[in-house]
């Protein structure tokens, strides 16, 4: 009897130790700024992973968005920042990068599943670095409440002329604030603006090459013309729109209050969980009826690995599992609306999704237009853009003027 | 005496003793990230190198248009800032102070609590309350303003270039009355009742006892009070407007001040990244213009203050 219990105490001890000698994990933290995602990640993600590699232990650890940058960088000087981390595209994570903040990771085998397009936002302009593995893309466009387009009997617009005869409608109705946006946190004005519509005006990535080459300037028709647009957003934006930042305007949306709002894909979970409406989507409008519709496919989120890390060998095994087929379905299928940059062959099933992936078949696709090359003044021009977006619906500056400003910027440092 | 102490014969330890800590404490979190902000502010980054460049930072921060717009920009919000607190925070702190300091007062403790409290709630509660309290959405002053038949005169406050820096002042004064109102209590009470029956007997009445009498006395709280306010507004306002406006301080900058203006520099803000050198460079100029302000305060103001020994 004793020597049975010896040997159990045994066994089992021997037990334990092996498997606290397998279970010596490494902890991977991913920064972020999609604290959205906190639960996509925590239950979707990571666990697939864990279970193929059980000796890296990931966590999610997002920032708030806006402060993302700020304090990633903090915590990357002060040598706390996590292994793993989300990249801004161009000139945001170039610039991490010459800062020997972000690794070349340019000889990760997975990096093939990629189009050169996709590697571009994360590589240097040469190419001769890759710093993030392409994650997803997001589209542009407006997300509209459906049931209030059939109780007013509206169409989704196609051309400019019918998106403002759609929001007079919706206006002279009265039961619905036309359109959900404010300009208090600025970059919505921007980039679900500018950057939204404005592409149907200076023609795409045509009318952003002329800006790299030096052969157009945001003085130019189209670029002021895309900040008139702005200008006549403002009536049909809620009374006291200036003092309403980003959720007061994703609530009031959600709530049912307002018809239409001017976002990206990266909103179709969060919405499809608050709103009890059905939700919709159309692709910019286009200037009339002969011209084509261009949407901003941005290159949005890429994931690289701290420079300083402790521990490359399983930050480079997590980057060459984000490029596989697996975690781009994940992806595409957890986080909807985040769109896999990869070339594999993966199914979206979330049909609101559906309608976004649509607009890539119908419009000509673009890239928000700050974003390579011209944003690497002081300030960063899309920051600029921020304040000069808002600046125009508030009222407080011409389209012209705001135009003029963005060619200031350019101006005071950049060489085409 | 016969046991006097025999003057500067022995060694007194114990003064290091009990300087030790305060000095080990202020020489690690002030004195040395001064001295580090100040050295930074002298070098910048060359080629991935840090380089000694002398007043270069500083000669950007002043003669280039995009660093000199930010700075004079947020060195005029500051002003006004300064200039609020001192009109309308200290008076009323001041008048609070007179009012409960009045012998035999009613539910004077409650109200002297009452006053004091949004200084002990943090300032993302505040900036969060107040935020939702305006909002043209969800606030219940739109309703409010309507009921009391005054709601066309409503406006997004917050979100408006001409009047958010004002908002956001009156919202800090009304967290921050309380200590004023506290210092000017304190040394109200600390007034001898002598003092104050001998005006009486000499026939002032409550009015003019205040004014010739207790005003005089408290003079030197109101320069200390002062002083403090003119530090408070360029460090302690960064954490109110940072809460309530972002980062960027909008709308369109018109509620940047010099705490914002350095983070956005040092710290770097979205698209924009952080320029640790700019950054110390803001800073040091912070640090001179408040040295500037309190040694002028100290020779020249607080030096002439009569101190009337009651």
């Amino acid at each position: 009897m004793r020597t049975t219990i010896l040997r159990t105490t045994l066994f089992a001890a021997a037990i334990s130790a092996a498997t606290t000698g397998w279970a010596e994990t490494t902890v991977l933290t991913i920064e972020s700024w999609r604290s959205d995602d906190q639960a996509i990640w925590d239950e979707k993600i990571i666990p697939v992973f864990e279970k193929q590699f059980p000796e890296i232990d990931v966590q999610f650890k997002p920032t708030t968005p806006t402060e993302y940058n700020a304090a990633l960088n903090a915590r990357l000087a002060g040598g706390t920042a996590g292994d793993i981390i989300t990249c801004r595209p161009f000139d945001n994570a170039l610039a991490m990068y010459e800062a020997g903040n972000l690794a070349d990771i340019k000889s990760l085998e997975g990096l093939a599943n990629f189009s050169d397009v996709a590697k571009a936002a994360w590589s240097t302009d040469n190419s001769d670095a890759t710093f993030c593995v392409p994650m997803a893309s997001v589209i542009h466009g407006f997300m509209y409440n459906k049931d209030a387009f059939k109780e007013l009997g509206l169409a989704v617009p196609k051309t400019e002329a019918d998106f403002y005869a759609v929001l007079d409608a919706i206006k002279a109705d009265g039961n619905y604030i036309p359109m959900a946006m404010g300009t208090k946190d600025a970059w919505e004005a921007a980039t679900m603006g500018y950057t939204n519509v404005g592409p149907a005006y200076w023609g795409g990535e045509e009318g952003r090459m002329a800006l790299i080459n030096g052969t157009a300037k945001f003085t130019d028709e189209g670029f002021v013309e895309g900040f008139k647009q702005m200008a006549k957003w403002t009536p049909y934006l809620g009374s006291g729109f200036q003092a309403q930042g980003y959720t007061d305007s994703q609530n009031l949306f959600t709530l049912g209050r307002a018809a239409i709002y001017p976002t990206g894909s990266w909103e179709i979970t969060g919405f499809q969980e608050n709103a009890e409406f059905e939700l919709g989507a159309f692709a910019p409008p286009a200037k009339d009826a002969s011209s084509d519709c261009y949407i901003s496919d941005h290159t949005d989120i890429g994931i690289g690995m701290n420079a300083n890390t402790k521990n490359k060998e399983a930050a480079l095994t997590f980057l060459e599992w984000t490029s596989s087929a697996e975690f781009a379905s994940l992806l595409t299928n957890a986080a909807p609306g985040f769109f896999s940059l990869a070339n594999h062959n993966f199914e979206v099933e979330n049909e609101l999704a559906q309608e976004f992936m649509a607009m890539r078949s119908e419009c000509k696709a673009t890239i928000r237009v700050a974003h390579q090359i011209l944003g690497r003044g002081e300030p960063a021009l899309s920051n600029e853009l921020w304040t000069l977006t808002a600046n125009v619906i508030n009222g407080t500056m011409t389209a012209e003027a705001a135009a003029q400003g963005a060619q200031d910027n350019l101006d005071a440092w950049f060489k085409p | 005496m016969s046991h006097s102490i025999p003057s500067g014969s022995r060694w007194r330890w114990y003064i290091v003793f009990f300087v030790a800590p305060a000095t080990l404490i202020y020489t690690v979190f002030a004195i040395y990230p001064i001295v580090e902000s100040l050295r930074l502010s002298l070098f910048a980054e060359r080629d991935a190198v840090e380089a000694f460049v002398g007043i270069d930072n500083y000669k950007k921060l002043f003669t280039e248009p995009y660093w000199a717009d930010q700075f004079w920009n947020a060195f005029k919000n500051n002003v006004w800032l300064f200039v609020l607190h001192m009109l309308i925070q200290n008076p009323v702190a001041l008048a609070l102070a007179a009012i409960l300091s009045i012998p035999n007062l009613r539910g004077a403790a409650t109200y002297r609590t009452i006053f004091f409290l949004p200084t002990l709630l943090s300032v993302v509660v505040i900036g969060f309350i107040w935020q939702l309290i305006l909002s043209p959405l969800w606030g219940i002053t739109p309703a409010f303003m309507n009921f009391m038949g005054v709601g066309k005169f409503f406006a997004p406050w917050l979100g408006l270039e001409s009047s958010a820096l004002t908002a956001v002042t009156l919202i800090s004064i009304w967290q921050y009355v309380g200590i004023p109102m506290m210092l000017f209590y304190a040394a109200l009470l600390n007034i001898p009742e002598e003092t104050l029956e001998a005006a009486r007997i000499d026939g002032l009445n409550g009015w003019s006892i205040f004014w010739k009498v207790k005003l005089p006395l408290i003079l030197p709280t109101l320069g200390l009070v002062g002083i403090l306010t003119y530090i408070g507004n360029f460090t302690a306002s960064f954490d109110l407007i940072y809460t309530l406006q972002g980062g960027l301080a909008g709308p369109n900058g018109s509620t940047d001040v010099m705490g914002t203006f350095m983070f956005r520099t040092f710290f770097g803000f979205q698209a924009q990244l952080g320029d640790v050198n700019m950054g110390a460079t803001v800073a040091s100029s912070l640090f001179f213009i408040i040295l500037i302000g309190v040694s002028v305060y100290l020779f020249g103001v607080q030096r002439r203050l009569q101190r009337y020994q009651a």
